[in-house]
């Protein structure tokens, strides 16, 4: 295992955060505070409680997760489609590193900054609201396993992508869509039965029910199937990232 | 002591179906300077590229050291140095970080001295706070070496390195490459200036449409391939070669004032006896003669444009 080189990347990737601080932390915390503000606020007067919470309450993990699951995948995709776009992958590819630990320095490095963020956001709500967790240790283990996975699906996505729209286009065409029907905003219990179905389809309702189930013992979906679900999608992700190295896909001709 | 780089029966075929390798067998020895010369197109850096990791082979096999490059990577990837053709650089790092960066990640532990020491070889020294993207040219060609050296190679690849370099910095660079090769550094260097590649090797080959044509010392290749030429400096001026000459290879220049006699100097006699003699029975006197030799460059462009 060649460690040095494992750390130099992800402290080259950590270094890249601080030196782009304000898009990183500032702007997911200042959108996470305007949701608070407009979802918790406006709509919050008018549903006073879901399932025995109160709406602001209610809606933390859901934001929480929206911003992990957006950040490690906008991370880890950035992280590497950039050397790739810049031309500096050659130095990693030369290097005597193993594909595995190029993946460790880069979604290590990013999956760190959505779980730091996650913490940050949570922080942040609790301004907002009074917060309790029922869960604490549950709660980590979904926030690392979500980071975790994310960022890799957001590696994938920066190796397939070869042009800035393809890097934007998955996180914007199925992934937002995705995190707000997976409800961030609202129980899925609230939806009429035909509906309720379909969003069970959404791999994003076990993430958000798992993790709120973590903070108030309420949820969706049990949460066995909450973590059954989370780490198929790893293992999926696993299985593609090692088919690219095996192959060599975009990265080697 | 065996080759430090050994590649047999090695091709490419890219993803399109372009074959850019086709059999090559070539080997690098222990503390050479290499120069491969071919035109553009010929290969040179899919050949680079390949023994660095950046591509994959397609048939045969190249070992490093005795590491086979696939099999034994990290062992053979430990011993390179890669300064590739293009200037790839991260614009925002500062010229230490990005150095100090290539060291991790070739494994080797902190060593601010040695760092210091190459910024300081290539003058690098005064910049090493700067960030990339405020460098000029030179500078980030330079910084792409110091990131190749930072971990410090027995094998130094060098992939074009003075192409659009200034002549002072281009010296400077092979100074570099000379000591390097003093302290034991094997030196692989690909280039377009033809001059230099006969001044800095100490073998030649040469790479046309994937094929390796021809490896040799470059004092040999010079001496086999190399044709002269003759010239003479005529007292007064002659109207036409004299027909009892016609049977030379003689080129009349220089308003009639000069004649160049081309001989091949690999040949059993250069017939410059005769044609001496011949010269004075047709009546032409010549009051200074010289020769001169073909460069690598005439002998370069001689084999790749053969059919
Ligand atoms: N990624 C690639 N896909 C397809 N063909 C390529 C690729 N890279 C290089 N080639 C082709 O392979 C040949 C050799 O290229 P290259 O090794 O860069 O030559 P050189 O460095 O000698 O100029 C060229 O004809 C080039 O067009
Ligand atoms: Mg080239």
């Amino acid at each position: 295992m060649n460690f040095t080189a494992v750390r130099a990347i992800y402290k080259f990737e950590m270094a890249r955060t601080a030196r782009t601080l304000v898009q990183s932390i500032v702007s997911p915390v200042v959108s996470t505070s305007l949701y608070f503000v407009v979802f918790g606020a406006a709509i919050g007067s008018r549903i006073t409680s879901v399932e025995g919470v109160s709406y602001g309450t209610f809606i933390v993990p859901g934001l929480v997760m929206l911003s992990v699951l957006t950040q490690s995948i906008a991370n880890a995709s950035f992280g590497i489609y950039f050397p790739k776009f810049v031309g500096t992958i050659y130095e990693i590819l030369s290097a005597p590193i193993s594909y595995f630990e190029i993946v460790l320095g880069y979604v290590g490095a990013a999956a760190t900054k959505s779980i730091v963020l996650g913490l940050i956001i949570l922080a942040t709500a609790g301004l907002f609201v009074p917060l309790h967790i029922q869960h604490p240790w549950w709660m980590l283990t979904f926030l690392v396993l979500t980071a975790v996975t994310f960022s890799l699906f957001g590696f994938i996505i920066g190796i397939w992508a070869d042009g800035f729209e393809k890097l934007q286009m998955i996180p914007m065409l199925v992934v937002t869509p995705l995190t707000f029907l997976g409800g961030s905003f609202y129980s899925v219990n609230m939806l009429p039965s035909g509906w309720r179905t379909i969003t069970l389809l959404n791999p994003v309702v076990y993430l958000i029910s798992g993790f709120r189930w973590s903070f108030y013992e309420i949820s969706d979906v049990s949460v066995g199937l909450s973590v059954g679900i989370t780490l198929m999608f790893l293992a999926i992700c696993m299985v593609v990232v090692w088919w690219i190295f095996k192959t060599g896909y975009r990265l080697k001709n | 002591m065996p080759p430090i780089i050994s590649i047999s029966n090695l091709s490419k075929t890219y993803g399109s179906g372009f074959k850019a390798l086709n059999n090559v067998n070539l080997e690098i020895q222990r503390g050479e300077i290499f120069a491969l010369l071919g035109p553009n197109g010929a290969g040179k850096t899919t050949l680079i590229s390949i023994i660095c990791g950046i591509a994959r082979l397609s048939e045969g096999r190249v070992t490093v050291d005795g590491h086979d490059i696939v099999d034994g990577y990290r062992a053979a990837r430990s011993l390179i140095g890669l300064v590739p053709q293009e200037l790839h650089t991260d614009a925002f790092e500062s010229v230490w970080g990005t150095v100090s960066f290539s060291r991790g990640l070739f494994g080797k532990p902190k060593n601010p001295d040695h760092i210091e020491k190459v910024l300081k070889d290539l003058s690098l020294w005064e910049k090493k706070d700067a960030k990339i993207v405020t460098l000029s040219g030179g500078m980030k060609r330079r910084v792409m070496i110091a990131k190749a050296l930072s971990h410090e190679p027995q094998i130094l690849f060098l992939d074009e390195p003075t192409a659009g370099v200034d002549v002072e910095l281009r010296k400077g660079m092979w100074e570099v490459v000379r000591r390097l090769q003093a302290s034991g550094v094997t030196i692989i260097l690909t280039t377009h200036y033809i001059d230099e590649a006969e001044e800095m090797a100490d073998r030649v080959g040469v790479i046309n449409k994937g094929e390796i044509v021809l490896v040799e010392d470059k004092a040999n290749l010079m001496q086999k391939l190399g044709k002269k030429q003759l010239k003479l400096h005529l007292q007064g001026s002659i109207a036409t070669i004299p027909p009892d000459l016609a049977a030379y290879n003689l080129e009349l220049s220089d308003q009639g004032c000069q004649l160049t006699y081309h001989y091949d100097t690999k040949g059993e006699r250069t017939g410059i006896t005769s044609l001496l003699g011949d010269l004075r029975a047709a009546g032409i006197r010549f009051y200074d003669l010289d020769t001169t030799q073909s460069s690598l460059e005439d002998i370069f462009v001689s084999l790749v444009r053969a059919p």
